[in-house]
């Protein structure tokens, strides 16, 4: 471009306001990007739910059991296509401070209920055929620097309590990268067993896909009613809305962070209109001449406007990267408490628009300025 | 010689649109600070004044949380007859508890929260003498009524008193409402025993949990001792207090940890701001302090000035930020335990301490913002300063 020297060669005048301005520019929107990534954890049930998908749980409380015979007659109901149940086990290993959570599954229809969980099919046959096998997602052997083979001892007060050993004959993937990699997964056949006699043959939750995702309102009512006077009465929901329950008792949280979000980038506004507003003052007579030798005034407001723009993208770049490699750090630092913590490209984009956005509008006055101004009268300050 | 202080007043109000900017920068920093402490302060305390002193928590041995207990009715028995429980006229000061988690629907939302329920002894307000019932009375043990703390009273729909309401296939009346003095069992409803058990289908005269009125808090080992060697019982012993304490850590950690990460990333940028805000000063005033240092003010005395600036700047940015988000305290919010998978309202708390920190935290942003810039107008050299236009 025919201008760049001119346009280089002012952005370059102040190299440490350069390198501060660009700087906050980088913190900010690392800071989006940061909040952008923790609002979206808080939220993500409700993202990864498939929409053909059901959950059924105790009216009465969501840790009360459920028989499991009434797997049978769930599946009599037109438009159920597969399901399979889970258990909360609630063990802990080695110390309190590891969590994650541990479910028992049906091993035959898991896989058919939840496919974007996946697991190599040579380490499913030996799972199936190992009555003491687990399945760890990827983020938890990870972080326990677990390998396949690994005899993993959990502890429980539930169940009868004492230490269950697992052998680890699989790990799981997620299909996408915000789907959860934390949980541990073993046999109902023998957590069955081990369980006392009262709580034999009763799961925690069923998990069912239904043909056609329309038609889950009316399944979910049917399975409803099916159960209804029975002594273990259901609430049936959509995944979605069953994860959308959670994230609303998280409370105000999600608020709290776009306040902040907002707060933040008000601020930042004003920090770099300011720098722009000064940098372009310093230079009025400057600017004056330019426009004396016959620059016209809509160049003049370019140049102000390019100069903002460069800064706005070049700490825009910074910010992003700085956040694409601190945000795995950040989820190991919070040891499996916001299990997907994850940096999606939308996020980028948005960030770099914002970006764009913010150095328009912080070059948009003191350029609209300097196009304005009068050469005579500028030129006569001193 | 030190430069006045009038003179960085006045070169304030001066460019008083950077010093504006600077000043909000750091007051934004320092109000995400505060306020996250403040949060995770708040989760804390709520639970932590749950737990009395003068109390024990008796679960099965090895469970981390009273949903996982069970103690059966003959334990209690044994219990009751430990030396270092204090007794009144309705015998042995202990409440045997279950706890259920129910779904009621949000008033804000009007979707399903999970509410814990206990199920306690009548004599529960014996126990866990700070519960005052506000409003109505207590329940009847045997019917089913039930007394509603005030948060839940005001977070959940159709938990106001005289009203009925419907759980686990039976007809609940609200007796009462009752203030625990913000600690968590404000967020709670209470029912008879006996009653809960037979709505959540549990074997009969197993609980989950009890707590234990002790003669004084001297009194914790004699009891735990006794009640942790004697070969009929598989129970732990904890202070109620440290029980609910340990409760508070996971939140308390999420919090403090993303909260300090934002105010961390925002204090660099809060930094960046007032570096840019001094250099200008700087850069504008070249011949002013040049005038200054001809005048005879040392070197030392203008980097002194140049911070005093620094600091005024941030510590106003540091009490702006503070006032700015004092109205914060008390404000109720409600977040879930993980630990019992249930809603728990608890307020911002918003301490003296908090606000001390705040503002040290804003001046230590001042002088690393105002330290290199100070260093710089010190050094510049006067004779070339001083001709420049």
């Amino acid at each position: 471009m025919r201008f760049s020297g001119l346009i280089f060669a002012n952005l370059f005048r102040k190299k440490i306001r350069l390198l501060l301005t660009i700087g906050s520019f980088a913190v900010a929107l690392f800071l989006f990007a940061f909040l952008a990534v923790v609002r979206n954890a808080f939220n993500r049930g409700a993202d990864v739910a498939g929409a053909d998908r059901l959950v059924v749980i105790d009216r009465v409380s969501i840790i009360n059991l459920i028989p499991l015979k009434y797997r049978d007659q769930i599946l009599q109901i037109p438009g159920v296509k597969c399901i399979t149940h889970n258990n909360w086990f609630g063990g802990v290993y080695q110390d309190e401070k590891n969590f994650f959570p541990q479910f028992v599954i049906d091993p035959e229809n898991q896989r058919q209920v939840v496919p974007e969980l996946k697991v190599p099919d040579e380490q499913w046959a030996v799972f199936l055929k190992d009555r003491e096998g687990a399945i760890a997602g990827a983020r938890t052997a990870e972080r326990f620097h677990w390998k396949i083979g690994d005899r993993i001892p959990i502890k429980t007060t539930l169940y009868g309590g004492g230490s269950w050993e697992f052998n680890l004959d699989g790990i799981y993937h997620g299909e996408r990268p915000e789907n959860d990699e934390t949980q541990f997964w073993f046999q109902w056949d023998y957590f069955e067993e081990r369980i006392p006699q009262a709580v034999k043959g009763q799961i925690g939750w069923y998990v069912l896909r239904v043909n056609n995702p329309d038609d889950s309102v009316r399944v979910a009512k049917a399975i409803d009613e099916k159960f209804a006077n029975s002594p273990n009465e259901t609430k049936t929901e959509t995944e979605s809305a069953f994860a959308a329950g959670w994230v609303k008792q998280f409370g105000n949280i999600q608020f709290l962070i776009m306040t902040i979000g907002t707060v933040v980038f008000f601020t930042l506004l004003l920090v770099t209109g300011n720098t722009m507003a000064i940098s372009v003052r310093e230079r009025t007579s400057e600017l004056a001449v330019l426009k004396a030798i016959g620059f016209s005034g809509r160049l003049v407001l370019f140049f102000v406007l390019a100069e903002s723009l460069v800064i706005a993208i070049v700490g825009g770049f910074f910010g992003l990267g700085l956040a694409l490699l601190a945000v795995p750090a950040l989820a190991n630092a919070l040891n499996g408490m916001l299990p997907q913590l994850v940096l999606e490209p939308s996020i980028l984009i948005l960030g770099l628009v914002a970006a764009l956005l913010v150095g328009i509008a912080s070059g948009i006055l003191p350029g609209l300025g300097a196009m304005r101004m009068r050469v005579v009268n500028a030129l006569r300050r001193v | 010689m030190a430069i006045p202080l009038i003179y960085n007043v006045r070169s304030v109000k001066a460019r008083w649109t950077s010093a504006i900017v600077a000043v909000i920068g750091i007051a934004g920093t320092v109000g995400v600070f505060v306020a996250m402490l403040s949060l995770a302060r708040g989760f804390r305390a709520t639970l932590v004044a749950s737990g009395s002193p003068g109390n024990a928590l008796v679960m099965r041995a090895g469970s981390t949380s009273e949903m996982m207990g069970g103690i059966t009715l003959d334990s209690i028995k044994i219990i009751q007859d430990a030396p270092g429980i204090a007794r009144d006229a309705s015998g042995p000061l202990v409440t045997q508890e279950v706890v259920g988690v129910m779904p009621f629907p949000l008033i804000s939302t009007g979707t399903d929260a999970n509410v814990q329920v206990r199920g306690v002894s009548s004599n529960v307000l014996h126990i866990r003498n700070f519960v005052k019932i506000a409003q109505g009375r207590m329940f009847n043990p045997g019917l089913s009524e039930l007394v509603v703390g005030k948060n839940a009273s005001t977070t959940y729909a159709g938990l106001t008193l005289g009203n009925t309401v419907k759980f686990g296939g039976g007809q609940w009346k609200v007796v009462g409402v009752f203030d625990a003095g913000g600690s968590a069992f404000d967020s709670e409803v209470w029912c008879d025993e006996a009653n809960l058990n037979e709505v959540l289908k549990r074997p009969a005269n197993i609980f989950q949990s009890a707590t234990v009125h002790l003669v004084s808090p001297d009194s914790y080992n004699q009891f735990k001792d006794a009640v942790t060697s004697d070969p009929r019982l598989n129970v732990d012993v904890t202070r109620e207090i440290d029980y609910y304490a340990k409760q508070s850590t996971r939140m308390t950690t999420l919090i403090t940890v993303l909260g300090g990460v934002v105010a961390f990333i925002m204090a660099i940028g809060a930094v960046f701001a007032g570096l840019n805000t001094m250099y200008s000063a700087v850069a504008e005033r070249g011949r002013e302090i040049a005038t200054m240092r001809a005048l005879g003010f040392g070197a030392a005395a203008v980097v002194v000035s140049f911070l005093v600036e620094a600091l005024l700047i941030s510590f106003v940015g540091g009490a702006v930020g503070c006032v700015a988000v004092l109205p914060l305290n008390g404000l109720t919010t409600a977040t879930i335990n993980w630990q019992t998978f249930s809603s728990l309202a608890f307020a911002f708390k918003i301490t003296p301490e908090l606000l001390v920190k705040g503002i040290i935290f804003a001046l230590v942003m001042g002088v690393v913002g105002g330290l290199l810039p100070a260093v710089r107008a010190a050094s510049l050299p006067v004779a070339s300063a001083l001709r420049e236009l």
